[in-house]
């Protein structure tokens, strides 16, 4: 085990893969020499080559579009998205092809890419640098859509990624790059894709969340055990497809559900986990589902970002009003 | 001092040509093809043009769904089709459905895909041809990022990437082309120019001279070609694809002709048309100009012409009956190969759906 940055866990998830696989190779903006905006990929070019570390032009659709040829041509391609906001000039490559290939070939040409991409806010960027945009992929079929909210998940999602059959956006919470360090296997460390975490056990309230809002729901988690409330904490990390089975586990561990995350609040990843537990687990809840979210807006200017992002005081206040239910 | 604008490419408009030039009298010459290659590629054309034919019957019929007409477009895909190697691979565009015709595929399968079953889907390994793309043009960073995959493995692999007009417009084209450009990719960008998008005129599409003046801005050499003379079709796309596999890079070529049948039906091109154009068209259309130049040089009598009609009538009637005799489509389809694994999800849904379907009959 070492002591890793998230920006460096994956770094290090992407070295081990580039070495195991010789027909892994990465494809992105300013990736190569300059090791990526986040230094996400620093160094891997000086090591691995300008033909598998590739510094590609200023082109979103291209760098996907680009990819599902390479998939065809035996490769495992990675694409880095410079930001959440700057994949949707990829979306139409994401959505019509990447996402379809599959299904369209009748199982006979996957799709094994990984398209990787900071998302989230809280880091004082301008606009268009800090969104969520989760719901967008995991309303589409066919592709699979991972957050982590640890290092140690970061590397072992990402490895799981790497070598997985089907299509993967793997979005990477820009405000835990370097935020958050935390103990990781150097050895290989695969986390299965498709499965909950449990951050903490808890019998009075369930909080359901995942990437950066993990460290929230856990802040609000200390402030409510001083009153006496035990919370319990469900990191979803695979976002689609969705671990059902696990996620209803976490609502029935307490009845009470406040579901935090960074995106807006209508058609979300919040709305889909609520209307779950509506539909599989009515009669054990013990008061209505909240959700804690972003506001139906487009991400402020900086200066008032602290109040669109949920806090531990937001969350706090939805605990109160389940518990009051 | 006066700064001079390039407004449009130095280079030659004129559209190179081999059919009723003074070298096709000679043919055959080494430089194109020979005799036995020559009506061999009018045999495909026949093929294209009588599954064309029938298919828009069937569809009148209701036997088929939508059907994208290239009736008129056989030089095309023949020529570029007949100038790759059996390794190189194709990338359609939703109207180049018929290339995996020339690759081999029975026209049994074409017409099941328009019928709407599974085994229309084809695997693009199996023939080499990539899967077809419904959406406008973003089927162009594939064929780059396919042919750039292959050449990084040392492999000398050409693909070809079929498009129109109106996907010049498209942003994907532009993408594709750069990238193609950028990583020197042994990719053949086959521009078919039939002047019509649908409704929109070629004029409305670009102010630029000639479509293939696109490909300079991205260091792409082009040609712009007779896109209803097979024989040069194919040769400009030999000739491409041999600079592409030496590693020049990717080539853009033009095929002009003009589209003298509807985009797809439904459409009814009187509304948007001029019908005395689309007349003349047809007098000129390629499949024509091939009989009259293989007729010329005593290659082709009536009863040879007469028969690969009927051959290809033969293939394409057996082909629809044998499409219409798959089994009925099982709801299950809906769930399969949209991931490695079903999920539990899907799997209930499937569940779900059967019983309905047990308790309330099939609507």
């Amino acid at each position: 085990m070492t002591l890793l940055a998230f920006a460096d866990a994956i770094n290090l998830a992407l070295r081990e893969e580039l070495h195991r696989n010789p027909r892994a190779m990465l494809l992105g903006q300013d990736i190569g020499r300059s090791g990526g905006v986040f230094r996400v990929t620093a160094d891997l070019q000086q090591t691995f080559g300008a033909d598998r570390v590739v510094d590609a032009p200023i082109s979103e659709a291209g760098i996907v579009g680009m990819a599902v040829g390479l998939c065809l041509s035996g490769w495992r391609p990675v694409c880095e998205l410079q930001f959440d906001a700057f994949s949707y000039p990829a979306l139409n490559q994401i959505f019509t092809h990447v996402s379809r290939y599959r299904w369209r070939t009748r199982g006979a040409a996957a799709m094994p890419m990984v398209i990787r991409m900071p998302c989230g806010g809280g880091v004082k960027a301008p606009e268009l640098h800090s969104d969520s945009p989760e719901a967008y992929y995991c309303h589409t079929p066919g592709l699979v859509v991972v957050m982590p909210s640890t290092p140690a998940d970061a590397k072992g999602l990402l490895t799981a990624a790497l070598r997985a059959q089907d299509p993967v956006v793997f979005l990477e919470p820009k405000k835990l790059y370097r935020h958050a360090r935390g103990e990781v296997p150097e050895t290989e460390h695969i986390v299965p894709l498709g499965s909950v975490r449990t951050v903490r056990e808890g019998s009075d309230v369930t909080l359901i969340a995942w990437g950066a809002m993990i460290d929230v729901a856990v802040q609000a988690a200390d402030v409510v055990r001083e009153e006496g409330v035990s919370a319990h904490i469900c990191d979803v990390r695979t976002l689609s497809p969705l671990d059902r089975a696990g996620i209803l586990d976490a609502v029935r561990a307490s009845g009470r559900v406040v579901i935090v995350q960074e995106s807006p609040r209508s058609c979300s990843l919040a709305s889909e986990i609520a209307a779950l537990a509506a539909e599989e687990a009515l009669y054990d809840l013990r008061a209505p589902v909240v959700r804690v979210s972003g506001y139906d807006a487009p991400y402020p200017y900086y200066s008032v970002e602290h109040y669109h992002r949920p806090d531990w005081a937001r969350v706090v206040d939805a605990i109160k009003q389940v518990l009051a239910a | 001092m006066k700064c001079e604008w390039a407004l449009r490419r130095g280079d030659s408009p004129e559209l190179f040509r081999v059919l009723g030039t003074p070298d096709a009298s000679n043919v055959p010459h080494a430089d194109v093809a020979d005799d036995s290659h020559a009506l061999m590629m009018y045999r495909q054309m026949v093929a294209l043009r009588v599954l064309d034919e029938r298919a828009l019957v069937y569809h009148r019929h209701g036997r088929i769904g939508t059907w994208a007409i290239s009736w008129g477009h056989e030089a095309i895909h023949v020529g570029v089709m007949a100038a790759l190697r059996d390794t190189d691979w194709a990338f359609p565009s939703y109207r180049e459905n018929k290339l995996c015709l020339l690759r081999g595929m029975s026209p049994e399968a074409i017409l099941a895909g328009c019928r709407g079953q599974p085994e229309g889907f084809w695997n693009p390994h199996e023939w080499r041809v990539g899967s077809i793309c419904i959406p406008v043009a973003s089927h162009v960073p594939h064929a780059a990022g396919f042919a750039w995959g292959e050449k990084l493995q040392g492999r000398d692999t050409v693909a070809a990437v079929f498009f129109g007009d109106g996907a010049t417009s498209e942003g994907e084209f532009h993408e594709g082309a750069n990238f193609a450009a950028v990583t020197r990719a042994p990719v053949l960008l086959v521009c078919t120019n039939n002047q019509w998008a649908i409704s929109t005129p070629v004029s409305r599409q670009t102010r630029a001279m000639y479509l293939a003046d696109k490909a300079v801005g991205y260091g792409i050499p082009s040609v712009r070609v007779d896109g209803n003379d097979v024989l040069a079709v194919y040769e400009a796309t030999r000739q491409g694809a041999e600079r592409a596999r030496d590693g020049g890079g990717p080539v853009f070529i033009e095929c002009v002709i003009y589209r003298a049948q509807a985009h797809a039906f439904p459409d009814d091109p009187s509304a948007y048309r001029d019908d005395v154009e689309a007349e003349k068209a047809r007098r000129e259309e390629c499949l024509g100009q091939m009989e009259a130049y293989l007729r010329a040089r005593g290659l082709l009598s009536d009863e040879q012409a007469a028969q690969y009609r009927s051959e290809a009538l033969a293939s394409v009637a057996a082909g629809i009956v044998k499409a219409e005799a798959l089994p009925t489509a099982d709801p299950e389809l809906i769930f399969q190969h949209v991931l490695e694994e079903q999920t539990p999800a899907m799997r209930s849904d499937m569940e779900r759906l059967r019983a309905v379907r047990t308790r309330y009959g099939s609507p």
